[in-house]
């Protein structure tokens, strides 16, 4: 053997376990990244429907009662089609 | 003397005829605006294919013909172009004004009639008070 041969061989089994150390973090860490980003899609998805019943309720009574008298006359003045 | 009367005649006269023409006038004005329900709508209400919607515009309650169809549509633009006006004028969103009028147009409805409940379901009205929203009037 050579002292290159011992040199060399030496840095190979240094190196080969250091890389591989770094690859098992990196994939934990991208599988770590991306389980938060895929729990937030799923929510993301929930409301649909239940908005449009909200924009009706949104309504409310006091502005009803301020429009009554209007709205009351307004269907007097135009009874052929109410 | 002579001179004075006539001139007491023409002007009551002149009153008269005044007074004619603004009758007639308001007449005309208050003509369109008590017009009656076309007899087709006044059937399709009386009959029960129609009635009135919680927001303020027609319904048809049971199966749809192209004719019944032609009549609520016509009805309802020209409730919403009321709407539009009215609501502008008072500061209110159409949707506002449309159900402040459904709200009333439900109240007026006569026994027979019929109208939607709260929950979406036809309604015949009897003579009880009918099924209305909370804010309601």
């Amino acid at each position: 053997m050579t002292t290159a041969d011992l040199t060399c061989g030496a840095r190979q089994a240094h190196k080969v376990p250091m890389q591989g150390h770094w690859m098992k973090r990196m994939r934990v860490l991208v599988l770590m990244a991306g389980l938060p980003m895929l729990a937030g899609c799923v929510t993301v998805n929930a409301p649909s429907e239940p908005i449009v019943i909200e924009l009706n309720v949104n309504i409310t009574q006091e502005v009803i009662y301020r429009l009554a008298e209007d709205a009351g006359n307004t269907i007097d003045e135009n009874a052929s089609i109410f | 003397m002579h001179g004075v009367r006539m001139e007491q005649t023409m002007k009551s006269k002149t009153l008269t005829l005044l007074a004619l023409g603004a009758a007639l006038i308001a007449g005309s004005i208050a003509a369109p605006a008590m017009a009656q329900r076309d007899p087709a709508y006044a059937a399709a209400r009386a009959n029960g294919s129609v009635g009135e919607r919680t927001n303020g515009y027609l319904g048809i309650v049971g199966p749809a013909t192209p004719e019944l169809q032609r009549l609520v549509d016509d009805i309802n633009n020209q409730r919403r172009e009321v709407y539009a006006q009215r609501a502008q004028a008072e500061g209110a969103t159409l949707e506002q004004y449309a159900l402040t009028a459904g709200c009333l147009a439900i109240a007026r409805t006569t026994p027979g009639e019929k109208y939607q409940a709260p929950d979406g379901s036809w309604q015949t009205r009897t003579a009880a008070a009918p099924l209305r929203d909370p804010r309601c009037p």
